[in-house]
């Protein structure tokens, strides 16, 4: 059977990319943020997930709005990266996991989501970012990935709810499966940022420690705010969170938190990274 | 600014916010589709080489070509351009996240850093 590890989040700010890149994880200015990783390493190297399933958000390298799907599920051999407008370095690919992927799609569609389904998907700073500080220098990832995409850009976007429930019917999949695979669950994304309007640089400590205070236990209660008022409280961009509480329905009923690494600002964006594993 | 004032009253429109809804994306379409075609390298390289042709290309609006002619961002948003492609806008012209907070805000760079760091 396979197992669920536990879940694994942070937030995936372009930036963080450059930061490594130029080796500057020691800087004053990072260092409180890649603090919260030598955790996230022991941990993966205890646990030894060998598949990731992952919810992002795409900022206009996959999709684009002639076509914007609410979620999408990728179902591809292969997920590679490419120039995201900046001309960086692109990051290494990804090897997916088709056979679950189109087994999580099954489980997704008779629970009655109706998901995109994508053979081919680039995978952007969302994704990649957080396996390059998940394994740092690897040159391959120790992971296959089943990427699943949540629409945080368009409005409408799905509600906090149905992200969650999307999340418990990830997991529902995942205990069906038959395979003996290690399964970590990876959030991405936020939290509490806005990049647009007058607003610009608005970051809320205390809604971040509230998603993060309820998350293991609670996540029902992140649920209690309509996408407006989540905006309000997050910040355009901080509803990323939406991926948060994906992730933490996929990895079922009860958890509990085993690390958390919160610090102000990184670029425009509250940091933050948490460890939580089934309880 | 006060965070409660930032943050406003629930049910109320938010403060200095747009929401990218229906009614944005249909307004932006082309200034986005422009943005999104900033992916690759050598359309990043046509639009510098003739900025009036490629946003002539794109169809943009009057008011969208205005706003990326004066790289006034809050324009941009107003003609319905979405951050995410908008920053793919602002790499051509070497701006960061903070150079396109502070051209909103209209303070300065240095202002804008220093009130990110404040919130720590
Ligand atoms: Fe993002």
């Amino acid at each position: 059977m396979a197992e669920v590890v536990g879940a694994y989040f942070t937030s995936h700010v372009p930036s963080i990319g450059g930061a490594i890149h130029r080796g500057a994880q020691d800087d004053p200015y990072w260092k409180p943020f890649f603090d919260g990783f030598p955790r996230v390493h022991e941990w993966l190297a205890e646990m030894k997930p060998d598949v990731a399933v992952t919810f992002s958000n795409d900022h206009g390298l996959n999709f684009f709005l002639d076509k914007m799907p609410t979620f999408a599920v990728g179902a591809a051999e292969e997920y590679h990266n490419a120039d995201e407008g900046w001309g960086l370095p692109v990051y290494t690919s990804m090897k997916g996991h088709p056979a679950l992927s189109w087994h999580v799609i099954e489980q997704l569609v008779a629970d009655e989501f109706d998901p995109v389904t994508c053979q081919e998907m680039l995978v952007d700073h969302a994704l990649s970012i957080p396996f390059e500080l998940a394994w740092p220098g690897a040159d391959q990832w120790p992971v296959r990935v089943v990427p699943i995409g949540i629409n945080t850009v368009q409005h409408p976007l799905p509600s906090a709810r149905r992200c969650l429930a999307l999340g418990r019917s990830v997991h529902r999949a995942l205990q069906s499966w038959q395979g003996a695979e290690r399964i970590v669950i990876i959030g991405t994304g936020g939290l509490s940022h806005q990049l647009d309007g007058e607003r610009a640089g608005f970051m809320n400590r205390e809604y971040d420690t509230f998603c993060m205070d309820k998350l293991a236990a609670e996540p029902d209660a992140l649920t209690r705010d309509s996408i407006h008022e989540i905006v309000r409280q997050a910040g355009t961009q901080g509803v990323e969170v939406l991926n948060w509480i994906a992730a933490r329905g996929a990895l079922g009923p009860s958890a509990r938190e085993i690390h958390r690494n919160y610090h102000i600002p990184i670029s425009n964006t509250a940091g933050a990274t948490m460890l939580l594993e089934p309880a | 600014m006060t965070i409660a004032a930032m943050i406003g009253k629930p049910g109320k429109p938010i403060p200095g916010t747009t929401l990218f809804d229906g009614e944005a994306a249909r307004k932006g379409y082309a200034l986005n589709a422009m943005c999104y075609s900033f992916n690759e390298a050598a359309n990043r390289q046509a639009f510098l080489a003739d900025e009036e042709g490629y946003c002539a290309r794109y169809r943009l609006t009057p008011g969208q070509r205005r706003a990326v002619a004066e790289r006034d961002v809050l324009g941009m948003i107003a003609a319905g351009g979405n951050i995410y492609y908008l920053a793919k806008l602002a790499g051509i012209f070497g701006l960061n996240v903070q150079d396109v907070g502070a051209m909103q805000t209209g303070m300065s760079v240095a202002a804008f850093k220093q009130m990110l760091l404040d919130q720590a």
